[in-house]
């Protein structure tokens, strides 16, 4: 009980010091999460719409996939991501593991399914007669993909949320495809591990306050945006 | 359809732009100057940043302490930059798969910038544990190895995957365990007679089977003794590294092997006292090993190659060899470049 006590006041400590490696690994955290966010935002959201929208043959078997895909253990894509990687593997010659760009690939392919799918159920989830009726006011296609995206802006954002909180926090996968490099590749989730193991409570826990922070930071502002009032 | 647009973008757009500032401010990107925690005593605690200014590259700290009978201090801190040209090579990045102990007791965060500021070589540092190093070294996946775990390490030599074995320092293992002493080894100076009363008495035993260099020496000590500890209900594996390890030991009351350095470590948290220790006979010797890059393609060899040579230069052995006094009280490795592995014994 006094080792936790001594680490919350420890970490307390560091963090109204400051600390220039903490700092750094703070945002790298951020820059590799947020990035890999908004890229599988983009696909995400326009599979998803794809999926949701369309009837084609095989649908019921893609989304299945895509739902699978949601419950991927993230340490497999790790895994996987990390042997298409490396030298001699298929894409070895792109000499990317080890670097962040890894690290965003893995988190991509991990944050992609839950986007899908969150989209497209959302919009299945839709009155279909809401098509119709946008169709009959005279829209081109473009533009019912903008009025549908608009009517399901609620669980979309809870989509990206999820996405993002699922990725920020993933530490089996960051570990093998960054290798918990200092200064290159060390993200939260990674140093808190390794502060852990090596007896480091406070620091560990003070990263931890950090991350907690970070992500509800940027909830806090997707939740803004999710919940803005309908009425204009 | 604007309303959307806009507040979207622009928060979206500052985003961006607040995290493009954190980070020029910590000047993200190859050059980053190493943070140097130096912990004085107890209480205080000394953090030396070298600030980076245009033109000169990275700088150096050099700790000198000075072993007071009371308590180490640190009485010169020099700070001296380097050339004001680093040397680029034709290839820098080189892959360094290494050992958890040697990242955990910090000494890598001291050597490998000084590495990067005399040869200019970027170096990733994949501190993995011996065994898992030993087979990246198998694979080509790694240009050198800083390993402890010399069975495997001859193993990878023999099939021709590594070349150059080269030792450079050691220090050595204890067996630590509960107050209580439930086995009666204290004191003891054979480890192997001490993991025979363990056996014996049927003690709880922690092993960390993760492929480790610690690990690897425990099995040899259980192998002298045909393998006894096999399926009893006494030996528990953890599968995790030495700190976890160490927790779990003093939370069960049980034994472990541990290297002198993460114990130090770790001894003002856990209940876990020194049991056997015997830094003639209970010896941890580190070797860098080469990846041969005529068995694998892509190998950096002239980096390699330059960072064996480094570790055993005499001015990285003087550094080995303080590495520990001021935090420590006690030198956590013992430079041996140029010795042979048999000389170690009779100390």
């Amino acid at each position: 009980m006094n080792l936790i006590w001594q680490g919350i006041i420890e970490a307390f400590q560091l963090l109204i010091h400051g600390n220039r490696e903490m700092l750094r690994i703070a945002a790298l955290s951020l820059e590799v999460s947020l990035g890999a966010t908004a890229v599988s935002l983009v696909l995400g959201i326009g599979a998803g719409t794809a999926i949701g929208l369309n009837k084609f043959t095989g649908r019921k078997f893609i989304i299945s996939l895509v739902n699978t895909g949601m419950g991927l253990p993230p340490v497999v894509v790790g895994l996987v991501v990390m042997i298409f990687l490396w030298r001699g593997g298929p894409l070895g010659f792109l000499h990317i593991l080890f670097t962040p760009i890894a690290m965003a690939i893995a988190q991509v392919i991990i944050s992609f399914p839950i986007i899908t799918g969150f989209t497209s159920a959302s919009i299945q989830q839709l009155d279909s007669k809401l098509r119709f009726q946008i169709l009959a006011l005279g829209a081109s296609r473009f533009q019912i993909i903008w009025l549908v995206l608009k009517e399901t802006r609620l669980p979309l954002l809870a989509a990206v949320m999820a996405g993002f909180g699922g990725i920020i926090s993933e530490v089996g996968a960051s570990t093998m495809v960054g290798g918990n490099i200092m200064d290159q590749t060390r993200v939260l989730t990674t140093a808190i591990v390794m502060e852990a193991g090596k007896g480091d409570f406070g620091l560990a826990i003070a990263l931890s306050v950090i991350l907690m922070i970070l992500v509800y930071a940027v909830n806090l502002l997707l939740t803004m945006i999710q919940q803005r009032n309908k009425a204009q | 359809m604007k309303r959307l647009i806009a507040p979207v973008l622009r928060t979206l757009i500052v985003t961006a732009v607040l995290l493009s500032l954190i980070g020029s401010l910590l000047g993200c990107g190859t050059t980053v100057s190493p943070v140097t925690t130096i912990v004085t005593g107890p209480a205080t605690t000394v953090t030396v940043t070298p600030t980076q200014t245009a033109g000169v590259p990275a700088t150096t700290v050099t700790v000198t302490p000075t072993q007071t009978a009371v308590a180490p201090s640190i009485t010169t801190v020099t700070v001296s930059p380097t050339q004001t040209t680093t040397p680029k090579p034709v290839n820098p990045q080189l892959i360094l798969a290494t050992t958890t102990s040697t990242r955990d007791t910090g000494l890598l965060d001291v050597l490998i910038p000084m590495f990067q500021n005399q040869t200019g070589y970027q170096v990733k540092t994949v501190a993995v544990g011996s065994g898992a190093a030993i087979a990246m070294g198998q694979q080509g996946q790694a240009d050198v190895l800083l390993v402890h775990m010399p069975d495997s390490e001859l193993q990878l030599v023999q099939s021709g995957a590594g070349i150059n074995r080269v030792l450079i320092m050691h220090n050595d293992f204890v067996i630590v365990g509960p107050a209580s002493d439930p086995a009666g080894i204290k004191g003891m100076t054979d480890p192997v007679a001490a993991m025979k009363k363990i056996a014996m008495t049927q003690s709880l035993f922690v092993s960390r089977d993760d492929n480790s260099g610690t690990n690897g020496y425990e099995l040899s000590l259980w192998a002298q003794l045909g393998n006894t500890y096999k399926g009893q209900n006494w030996y528990i594996s953890t599968g995790q590294g030495m700190g976890a390890t160490l927790i779990i030991a003093s939370e069960k009351n049980g034994y472990t092997i541990s290297d002198r350095g993460t114990y130090a470590a770790f001894q003002k948290s856990i209940a876990s006292v020194l049991m056997v220790q015997n830094p003639a006979v209970m010896i941890n010797p580190y070797h860098v090993i080469q990846v041969n890059p005529a068995k694998f393609s892509g190998i950096n060899a002239a980096g390699a190659q330059a960072f064996s040579d480094f570790m055993v230069a005499p001015a990285t052995q003087a550094v080995i060899g303080s590495y520990g006094l001021v935090t420590y009280g006690q030198a956590l490795f013992i430079p041996d470049a140029g010795k042979t592995e048999a000389s170690l014994g009779s100390k």
